[in-house]
């Protein structure tokens, strides 16, 4: 299977296989031989998907896309944490040589109350789209914009909204979250365009509005655990949390 | 359209720089209370379909959006790395939109329409000004102006950055100006459906039918005007740079109802990709060829030379793209640094464990600058190639491969971005109008936003104003047809029941093309590509093996018939490769090349656009030209020595 890599690893998976939205779902388990340490996590998933199709049965289905960490289609449980246990780290990131032979690996789908599973790994996570529909905008139509160097913008500024706007949208911080809150999601946008000029205009509405829509969504409340930041692929920090209740607090009092 | 098998582009009269003036007050305006009338349907939400979208949208007209992902954010435009170029000029170095015409024209080999290239660097600037008022966190100097770089070997810095995540921010960008729509009404977003076919009633484009790819539900949607802008077929090799779900079955699906397919064999193979590790390999991930700055390429001097790089002294080393370019480097644009890395490793002096691999080495750098100037420049992507590769590119140098990374070929389109089928418009990587023959770094986000927020608001316009189009709906016949064609081809693949796997005749498909339609190519290779594309072809729809049923969600059917579309569009990638006699960009063919193994063009017999046509039956598609004449850029041969 591997060059220069015969042996390989072996590997106990319990997956979780669900066939549809609302039916009931259970642990499978499955054996795989001859794992390279070169493959990504979601790489030994089509090898296992592979075997399983040339047995007549059903392969796991999970999503996935770009498999270089940016465009956050990835994601499920491996062994208890969000995206596994690498630092910093999407799931199509993880490599193999991350775990040792012999290894039991337990994989299941997000768990939250506002992303409902679809089929074994993959939910719906179309409430996070709908936050950003509420709000998560700067309102300006094609054509009218200003020369890009009419508002200065120090590099403070845009440093921090950067750090705010490289989330992807996975969710993973909804799922390591006790009370599935989608806190740092909506802080991270809210951060994002309250950090700079061009988004000062909407900063009170836009923040009641996302909040509005994420508790309409059925996501929890925040109650800082922290466990969003600790599994965060990107790194987004906890301030955008309360970067986001200082907004909020502004958009209430006007 | 085609008159004598010539096609007309439809550019406006006038001096260069009127052209698109010209055009947009010749196009006959839809007045506003109409606008709400139409309703256009735009296939993908990336940088060319979002910005299309939402511009459409804030305009009036109601929009249908499609895409294949889950959220409309995370269209492959994503991933792009590197920046986005504009003739800006704040950089105060020289540029200026003439500068970034000509030297597009010229990056892409004198294969490109030069009026689409001029308008592409005149609307660049309007570009950076839009995405900045929407919030896109750019890069910026300590005195709050816009940062900007050189890139992919210009020699002025137009690119604007955000880190590495240019794509990414940029698509967010267009993303939130598409949602803000969609709370407005004005859109309505139609995520994970998978376009399969395009609906033409009296020869224009009405309507797609879709696959709901959570229910297998197929859908009828109708429309006045259908905007495609669903990406390249760099995944017809199965390994590329691409998205495991970008896909050409939109694009083909279109060719098979008359739309004209534009230089399909013009693919850019990109130097700087993390090598392949196995069987195993599911996509190839680039490292930033900003990397080429500060990186040194080599392999050993001598043939099978296994020993750790540390262990070869210098004088056994050959730098071979410094010994044969002395004046560029390792800074020669892409198509050459992929060609002669192939060269090395052919020559059985490539590195690592398949012997499919050069080194990019930062030693000199680190020792000059030292370890900190490297880890500020590219933090990040060493990170990235330690998480993929386990080795610390800080130590040892990195290995890199070349691998599929863009299409410039796609459906062929006029001035206007619309294709040979009246309503159907193409934007971004999936027409092919503007990157000739290779694309330079930098440009294929400028290309996908100038079509999507500045071209096609005009010109869908000017069609809608100026068409019959009579109301129907998808009771019409040509939707049924188009609904049992659909059906009929999920059941038959699903019926095969063979042994092989999608991913094991998409790792052939992709085998074939690499090997004899990648990045030199010659008669032989080509004709035989074009027999084992047919025999595999046949082998396919008879020991397929795709698992479970239609009415769920099954990613395996949904590769299944992509990998059915790749197995056609290899063999047209082939036929076009043959039929172009000549070494152009990313198109080498041995037979073509100078003395010094460079690209030979030939302008007296091919400076032309290859339209090819689908045929009725089996048999040769139909080639059609369209000239491509060079009023403003003198044509000259590339020369990097």
């Amino acid at each position: 299977m591997d060059q220069g890599n015969h042996q390989g690893l072996t590997l106990y998976l319990k997956i979780w296989r669900q066939p549809g939205p609302g039916t009931e779902g259970k642990f499978v388990d499955y054996k795989m031989e001859g794992i390279s340490p070169n493959m990504s996590f979601l790489e030994m998933l089509d090898v296992l998907n592979e075997d399983l199709i040339k047995k007549g049965e059903l392969p796991v289905e999970f999503d996935s896309d770009c498999r270089e960490g940016i465009c956050g289609t990835c994601g499920f449980m491996v062994n208890g944490s969000a995206h596994g246990h690498q630092d910093a780290t999407t799931v199509c990131q993880l490599h193999m040589r991350h775990f040792k032979d012999g290894d039991r690996i337990t994989i299941e789908p997000w768990r939250a109350r506002a992303f409902p599973v679809i089929k074994d790994l993959v939910v719906d996570r179309s409430s996070l789209d709908r936050i950003i529909a509420a709000g998560g905008f700067i309102s300006v139509d094609t054509g009218g914009a200003p020369d890009a160097n009419a508002i200065p913008v120090s590099k403070e500024q845009a440093e921090e909204a950067m750090d705010a706007a490289a989330c992807i949208q996975c969710g993973a911080c909804v799922a390591a979250c006790p009370n599935g809150s989608a806190a740092l999601f909506t802080g991270a946008k809210i951060a994002h365009l309250a950090a700079l000029p061009q988004g000062h205009p909407e900063r009170g509405t836009r923040a009641l509005a996302m909040i509005r829509q994420m508790d309409l969504e059925g996501f929890g409340n925040c109650s800082n655990h922290g466990e969003c930041e600790a599994v965060c692929p990107k790194d987004i920090s906890i301030k955008v949390i309360a970067k986001m209740r200082r907004e909020y607090l502004r958009g209430w009092l006007k | 359209m085609s008159n004598n098998g010539v096609l007309n582009a439809r550019i406006p009269d006038g001096p260069i720089q009127e052209k698109w003036d010209r055009r947009r007050f010749e196009v006959k305006l839809v007045s506003p209370s109409n606008k709400r009338k139409f309703k256009i349907i735009v296939v993908g939400t990336g940088l060319a379909g979002a910005s299309a979208a939402a511009s459409l949208a804030e305009l009036g007209y109601q929009v249908l959006a499609f895409c294949i992902q889950d959220s409309p954010r995370r269209a492959h435009s994503i991933a792009a790395q590197g920046g986005i170029n504009a003739a800006k000029n704040y950089a105060n170095d020289g540029d200026s939109i003439w500068r970034l015409f000509h030297d597009t024209i010229k990056g892409g080999d004198y294969r490109a329409r030069e009026a689409n290239v001029y308008r592409l660097a005149q609307v660049s600037v309007n570009i950076i000004d839009q995405c900045v008022a929407q919030g896109v966190p750019f890069a910026r100097e300590y005195g709050g102006l816009l940062d900007t770089r050189s890139f992919g070997g210009t020699q002025v810095a137009r690119t604007f950055y955000a880190r590495g995540q240019t794509g990414q921010q940029l698509l967010l960008g267009a993303y939130q100006a598409m949602m803000r729509q969609v709370d407005r009404g004005k859109i309505v977003c139609l995520p994970r459906r998978e376009m399969l076919d395009l609906v033409v009633v009296n020869g224009k484009a009405r309507g797609i039918t879709t696959r709901n790819l959570l229910t297998g539900e197929i859908e009828l949607h109708v429309g006045h005007a259908v905007v495609l802008a669903t990406g390249g077929y760099g995944n017809a090799y199965y390994l590329s740079t691409n998205a495991v779900n970008s896909n050409a079955s939109a694009i083909w699906r279109c060719y098979k109802r008359g739309a004209f397919f534009a230089n399909p064999c013009f693919t850019q193979i990109h130097p700087t990709c993390i090598p392949v590790s196995g069987e195993h390999q599911s996509k190839l991930t680039l490292m930033s060829e900003s990397l080429r700055n500060d990186g040194r390429v080599w392999v050993p001097k001598k043939k099978g030379d296994s020993r750790p790089p540390s262990q070869i002294p210098e004088d056994e080393r050959d730098y071979y793209l410094e010994r044969k370019y002395p004046s560029f480097g390792n800074l020669v644009p892409r198509d050459i640094a992929s060609r002669r890395a192939k060269e090395v490793c052919d020559d059985g002096r490539g590195v690592g464990e398949s012997g499919l691999a050069v080194f990019l080495d930062f030693e000199d750098t680190i020792k000059r600058e030292g370890i900190d100037y490297i880890r500020d420049k590219y933090g990040n992507l060493f990170d990235m190639y330690e998480r993929i590769t386990g080795e610390d590119p800080y130590r040892t140098p990195m290995r890199i491969y070349p691998a599929v990374h863009y299409t410039m070929g796609g459906l062929w389109v006029d001035y206007n971005l619309m294709s040979t089928i009246p309503g159907l418009f193409v934007l971004g990587e999936a027409n092919f109008s503007d990157h000739g023959a290779n694309r330079l770094g930098a440009s294929a986000l400028m290309q996908g936003l100038a079509d999507g927020y500045f071209v096609v608001p005009y010109t869908l316009g000017d069609y809608l104003a100026t068409s019959e189009l009579a109301e129907i709906g998808p009771d019409a016949p040509e939707f049924k047809e188009s609904a049992d064609y659909v059906r009929s081809r999920l059941t038959r693949l699903l019926s095969i029941k063979g042994k092989r796997t999608p991913r094991e005749f998409h790792r052939e498909i992709g085998r074939i093309l690499w090997d004899d339609v990648g990045m030199s190519r010659n008669r032989a290779g080509l004709t035989r590509a074009i027999q084992e594309m047919r025999r595999l072809r046949e082998e396919l729809w008879q020991d397929l093996r795709v698992p479970g049923s239609n009415d769920m969600l099954n990613k395996n059917l949904e590769m299944a018939g992509r990998i059915a579309d790749y197995a056609e569009l290899g063999e047209l990638m082939a036929i076009d490769a043959l039929h172009r006699e000549e070494s152009c960009g990313g198109h080498f063919r041995e037979e073509f090349q100078t003395p010094e193994g460079e690209a030979k063009r030939d302008d007296e017999n091919f400076s032309y656009v290859a339209a090819w046509e689908y045929p009725c039956s089996d048999d040769q598609p139909i080639l059609h030209k369209e000239p491509l004449i060079f009023e403003n850029v003198p044509v000259t041969q590339r020369s990097y020595k």
